[in-house]
């Protein structure tokens, strides 16, 4: 019952968060709706006792990646409107409905035939964040290490593309050029 | 009312076609990003219903890897859209239809 209620306030402030994300023009408004909607997907992932994913959703998604997009919309002009062309809405509509229907029945497909069995099943008497080591450290290693290279790969690409100058080396430049480059900094500083 | 896996699904479905709704519609390369999160985060939430009805924790393994992946994709494209947005001083998709440097 209770399970029941949760699920469909959630869906609907998710729906709804997200529903004002796609159509708002105002860039600043798209944002905080999007954070809202993280969270309360997160609640989804309490309801289905997946608690660690839960807490994973709120620290990266509503934490890191909006902090990085408010960062973000601090180079660009938000405040000009981007001319949305107005395409058919119908056909948009019609074609992102038929799309998802797509998915659910790529999703269903094995669902239905029934034939499915757990490959890693949950451990009885093990919290859901004790079971997640377990399988991640075990059997999801090498993919868990391969996400952490990509993760310093993305890192050091985000700080090389929006850093200044970044992609002069320092270390193998010449000490004059150096210096030349300094005092043309100082110059358009004064 | 029980509440089963084909909630969950249909409910993952309605985000989705929000997401492609709005990556279909608009031209701005932010908001751009944003219906890309919508997608991600539609999946996920198939990904951990699927997982808990079938007592299975691959679900959940894979929504952590698409979780880092979006984190990822969230750093290096807003890197280059600034890097974008220094040269041409628009996030305008339709400007970006020619590959000139």
């Amino acid at each position: 019952m209770f399970e029941a209620i949760a699920f469909y306030l959630f869906a609907f402030l998710t729906i709804s968060m997200f529903y004002i994300t796609v159509t708002t023009s105002q860039a600043l408004y798209a944002l905080t709706a999007l954070a809202a909607g993280m969270i309360f997907i997160s609640a989804f992932f309490f309801i289905l006792g997946a608690d660690f994913l839960g807490a994973i959703q709120i620290v990266v998604y509503s934490g890191a990646v909006m902090a990085l997009y408010a960062f973000g919309m601090m180079f660009f002009d938000t405040t000009r409107d981007v001319k949305e062309k107005q395409g058919n809405n119908a056909i948009i509509l019609g074609l992102g409905t038929m799309a998802a229907l797509l998915i659910v029945a790529i999703f269903s497909a094995p669902i239905i035939s029934d034939n499915i069995s757990a490959f890693y099943p949950m451990t009885a008497g093990a919290g859901n964040t004790q079971e997640v080591g377990m399988v991640l450290f075990t059997k999801y290693l090498v993919p868990f290490e391969v996400a952490a290279v990509m993760l310093l790969v993305a890192m050091i690409a985000g700080i090389v593309l929006a850093g200044k100058k970044m992609d002069i080396s320092l270390t193998l430049t010449e000490e004059d050029e150096i210096r030349a480059m300094r005092e043309e900094q100082e110059k358009e500083v004064s | 009312m029980e509440i089963g896996l084909n909630h969950y699904l249909v409910l993952s479905t309605i985000l989705f076609a929000i997401g492609l709704v709005g990556v279909m519609r608009r031209k701005n390369l932010l908001m751009l990003f944003f219906a890309t999160e919508i997608l991600l985060n539609s999946v996920n939430i198939s990904f951990a219903a699927i997982s808990h009805y079938y007592g299975d924790l691959t679900g959940q393994m894979f929504a952590f890897f698409v979780i880092a992946i979006a984190a990822s994709e969230v750093a290096v494209g807003l890197g280059l859209l600034v890097v974008w947005h220094k040269r041409h001083n628009s996030i305008d998709l339709d400007k970006m239809s020619t590959m000139r440097g």
